[in-house]
């Protein structure tokens, strides 16, 4: 490491920030597909209850992504938290 | 040295810089799903201004941080702090009249740093702090969020390219909303500590708190309010520089742009660097331009930002050090006094210039003509 640059830092913010500012929206776009191609892929057999499109792989594959991504909003909200609150260490003698 | 008037006045103006702070950085969060119409500008802004206050007070351990690692702290007087904050409220005045999104940690950090100089010389300055956790961060942050965003829009665009116009802005609208509430949070988070952290300076340079003590609660509550009032009134003129001015937005960047710069201010802070949410936010913004095919990044307006941000620093340090150099020549609390009331008339003089060619909500979303102000013939020929 660097006394100027924390070099690893930077790689973990490039990696972590490329799957979680990249790959979380990414994510979130699959689900939107895989919602909105129930229709055209199955004719939805009249039940009410149908989520969109009623092909319930398609609303499967939508409801896990979007969970993921609700999942890692919830980290990235505890991570904020953590951040104000350390955990405690000895405090320092000051003169 | 023990001065409670001065202690109030520092603590007003700390709340005033917070309050600039906050209508500074609205278009942080909020430009981008101004500019694609996924919240409507008054809803955009309230929503912010709520999540900064939720954001403020989700971090409540904050000791006298930011100046601790750049400055000699025990050098820190009440004088240099009122200084300091002179210095960054200046230059986050006219930036915004300017409507550039300028960094106001940097604006603050070199009001503070000016001062100090000015107040106890270069050797009170803690210049590889200074180095490595701000500028080399400030000059690498915009470049790490442009990758993210580019590689993000790329990715939206591909995997949605068999769908509808129609669904997919939908859909991308409700992803913008909420990667834009994220941005908002770690704002409140973020930068309402710095306030935070400036007025525990001061009430222990004054002797009313013991060194080492963390903030009390009347301090992290005035900030967070602040800084939601701020955020609440909304930096329109930054806003537009944002949401229209660089690139023009689709609902997949404004998501791509939101999401990146969440993702890179959480992961900077829990590595503990202390990132600008400016350079970040602008840096996704200009990223979602290179990600989309036929997207045209604006490269004028880009320029005159970064150059912007080469100045903050040495510019608010210039205000800095002269307000201090001003205080301690007049002397004792009339030299603070003086220097607050030059403050406050320079502030009012700025706001009425912005008078001139408004920006609010009506017209934040007008057409880009190569200015920040829609229709102001004089400075068209520019463009």
């Amino acid at each position: 490491m660097n006394a100027w640059v924390n070099f690893s830092a930077i790689w973990k913010i490039v990696v972590f920030g490329l799957i979680a500012g990249a790959g979380l929206p990414a994510l979130f776009a699959i689900g939107m597909v895989s919602l909105a191609r129930g229709p055209k892929t199955q004719t939805a057999g009249g039940d009410s209850d149908a989520v969109v499109g009623g092909n319930p792989v398609n609303t499967a594959i939508a409801a896990v992504c979007f969970l993921i991504v609700l999942a890692a909003i919830a980290w990235g909200i505890y991570e904020i938290y953590k951040i104000g609150h350390p955990a405690p260490t000895p405090a320092p003698a000051t003169k | 040295m023990k001065n409670d008037l001065i202690l109030v006045l520092v603590v007003i103006t700390a709340l005033a810089f917070d309050f600039t702070n906050g209508f500074h950085d609205t278009g942080n969060a909020m430009a981008t799903s101004i500019a694609t119409g996924a919240l409507s500008p008054r809803v955009a802004v309230a929503l912010s201004g709520l999540l900064n206050l939720v954001g403020a007070f989700l971090s409540l351990a904050v000791a006298a941080t930011i100046a601790s690692g750049l400055v000699n702290t025990a050098d820190v007087t009440l004088q240099v702090v009122a200084a300091g904050l002179a210095g960054g409220i200046i230059w986050n005045l006219i930036t915004w009249l300017f409507g550039i999104p300028s960094s106001s940690s940097h604006a603050l950090i070199g009001g503070v740093i000016g001062s100090t100089i000015a107040a106890a010389g270069g050797s009170a300055v803690k210049w590889h702090g200074l180095t490595s956790k701000v500028i080399i961060p400030a000059a690498l942050s915009p470049i790490i969020a442009a990758l993210v965003a580019a590689t993000g829009t790329w990715l939206l665009y591909r995997i949605s390219r068999n769908m509808t116009t129609a669904s997919r802005s939908h859909g991308f609208r409700i992803g913008q909303v909420g990667s834009a509430c994220m941005v908002s949070l770690a704002h409140g988070t973020n930068d309402a500590q710095k306030t935070m952290g400036v007025i525990t300076l001061a009430l222990i340079a004054n002797g009313t708190l013991a060194s080492g003590s963390q903030a009390p609660f009347w301090v992290i509550l005035s900030c967070a309010i602040a800084i939601s009032l701020g955020t609440y009134i909304g930096g329109w003129r930054v806003i537009r520089t944002l949401g229209k001015g660089l690139v023009e937005i689709d609902s997949p960047q404004g998501m791509a742009a939101e999401s990146s710069s969440a993702a890179v201010i959480l992961l900077s802070s829990s590595f503990g660097y202390s990132l600008s949410t400016t350079h970040v936010a602008t840096g996704s913004i200009i990223g979602t331009g290179l990600g989309k095919r036929g997207a045209e990044v604006r490269w004028g307006v880009a320029g005159r930002m970064g150059s912007a941000w080469l100045l903050t620093l040495p510019c608010s340090a210039l205000v800095g050090a002269g307000a201090y150099a001003l205080a301690h020549a007049v002397g004792g609390s009339v030299g603070v006094i003086i220097i607050l009331i030059i403050l406050a008339v320079l502030a009012a003089f700025i706001y009425y210039r912005s008078r001139k060619n408004k920006i609010d909500h009506n017209n934040v979303n007008a057409e880009w003509s190569g200015t920040v102000a829609p229709t102001e013939p004089e400075h068209a020929a520019a463009a």
